[in-house]
């Protein structure tokens, strides 16, 4: 693998969109339930260990070569909240269009083609680590910090959090980041035995309820 | 002794309308019932006793089979309450399972009602309802996780409902609630705070061709389409009778 490569795809300046998302902070700011640095921890633990490890794991199964069609059928059945479907594959098309800019290969032109609005955008991330040489951590670590750093970063334009704070809230994560990452790997190396239905589908009830409230607002900073 | 026990019901056509009952097994603390009060469509089974069950360590099953062309309606008397363990010496207690496994034939119909779940302090189980639904099957599903008895802490509760249609993946989500779960599960991106966390789950061909809208049923409650012909009930509430005031009005409203 190369170090290098997974710097390039996991930075925040990847153009991929990902710094119009709040994760659901935006609309967790509104109803008063992130209000500091201490919430924003349990925010951002509460998503790791949910969304986060479903979706690092989909990104692990594309790495190790799982049907990438099946694995946004297990996506959208993962994901019932048609606001955050649509977020998905939105973000799944811009990130095709950055990977085939940067590592183009014959998975991410097939993917594109089934799914022309987008995949679920673990999964391109996956086929995108997988293109450049990656490996399945490589890829868990990648959604699993996105899944962290973007209600961070929202978090401090949203109330003026201290970005020394915000980001020390990231760095007390890292541990469970590299343990999230690790169980991500093996459940897809459970779904390359026995199918997608074997990845984890963790979810978060708070994320779907607010979600759709949040994409009806007439005025918001953040997509999502 | 830990108990393992596994209760069956199957519901068939009649042949003069209706629907039979041929499989009603009792096993353990778990004893399916035929009732007479329709409360719903077709045959209607009442799941008596399952009432300080399961303790941990315990392995209980419920698998119903709703045959083509059938129509059951499965509720409960009371709460199922997963309780500690018995501990053998020092040692912790095991956690409990519970599995259901609902199948829904052709043209068949299933209301699977039963009463909430409620996860006392100490206690540690982990319950998983697979549903398989053939192309043309009608499923109205209830599910209601209630954590801790009244102003008590609650136990490890982890849950996962998987469905699939017409052998496809249609709803799969995962819950992992209380003191054994991994941080953030009370946070403000999971339950926040709330102590009663429901989903009611509606199936039809119907959904195919108009899906259901989705809408905000107060601040902590959604109904949403599903990707196949489904739609979804998501809900929050300080407790459970909030919780069953939520989800009986999302259902009298989605099923006219």
């Amino acid at each position: 693998m190369s170090r290098a490569a997974l710097l390039v795809l996991a930075d925040g300046r990847f153009p991929a969109g990902g710094h119009a998302h709040s994760g659901g902070a935006e609309a967790a700011v509104r109803a008063g339930r992130l209000t500091g640095a201490h919430d924003l921890a349990s925010f951002c633990r509460g998503r790791l260990h949910t969304t986060g490890r479903t979706a690092a794991a989909l990104a692990a199964a594309a790495v190790l070569g799982v049907d990438p069609l099946a694995l946004d059928e297990a996506a959208d059945a993962r994901t019932p909240s048609p606001a955050l479907r649509a977020t998905a594959r939105k973000l799944g098309r811009q990130m095709t269009r950055a990977a085939r800019a940067t590592w183009p290969g014959p998975e991410l032109a097939a993917l594109a083609a089934a799914r022309p609005r987008g995949a679920h955008q673990p999964i391109v991330l996956g086929l995108a680590a997988r293109s450049a040489g990656l490996g399945p951590e490589d890829a868990a670590h990648c959604v699993l910090y996105e899944t962290v750093s973007g209600p961070a970063t929202a978090a401090v334009r949203l109330l003026s959090l201290d970005p020394f704070d915000a980001t020390a809230v990231l760095a007390r994560l890292a541990p469970e980041i590299d343990a999230t990452a690790r169980r991500a790997v093996s459940d897809a190396h459970r779904a390359v035995r026995d199918g997608p239905g074997a990845l984890p589908a963790t979810s978060a009830p708070l994320l779907d309820i607010t979600a759709e409230a949040h994409a009806a607002w007439p005025v918001r900073l953040f997509a999502s | 002794m830990s108990v393992h026990a596994t209760a069956r019901i199957t519901a068939a056509p009649d042949g003069r309308g209706g629907t039979a009952l041929p499989v009603l097994e009792s096993d353990g603390p778990l004893a399916p019932r035929r009732t007479r009060a329709a409360t719903g469509p077709g045959a209607r089974v009442t799941v008596v006793g399952a009432m300080s069950a399961p303790l941990g360590g315990d392995r209980l099953a419920l698998e119903v089979a709703v045959r083509d062309g059938a129509a059951l309606t499965v509720d409960a008397a009371a709460a199922m309450i997963a309780l500690p363990g018995r501990r053998t010496g020092d040692e912790p207690g095991d956690h409990a399972r519970y599995d259901v496994r609902l199948t829904v034939g052709e043209d068949a119909v299933l209301h699977w009602l039963p009463e909430q779940l409620i996860s006392v302090t100490g206690s540690d189980l982990r319950a998983h309802t697979r549903v398989e639904l053939a192309p043309t099957a009608r499923l109205v599903l209830r599910e209601e996780l209630i954590l801790g008895r009244h102003g008590e802490p609650p136990g490890t509760l982890t849950t996962r409902l998987t469905v699939h249609h017409a052998g496809r993946p249609l709803l799969d989500q995962q819950l992992a609630l209380g003191p054994g779960a991994p941080g953030g599960w009370d946070g403000g991106a999971v339950i926040g705070g709330h102590r009663a966390v429901g989903q009611l789950l509606l199936v039809a061909p119907e959904f195919d061709e108009k899906p259901a809208t989705a809408r905000l049923l107060g601040d902590t409650a959604v109904l949403t389409p599903l990707a196949g012909p489904g739609a979804l009930v998501t809900a929050l509430a300080p407790d459970a009778r909030a919780l069953r005031r939520v989800l009986d009005d999302a259902l009298a409203d989605l099923y006219r």
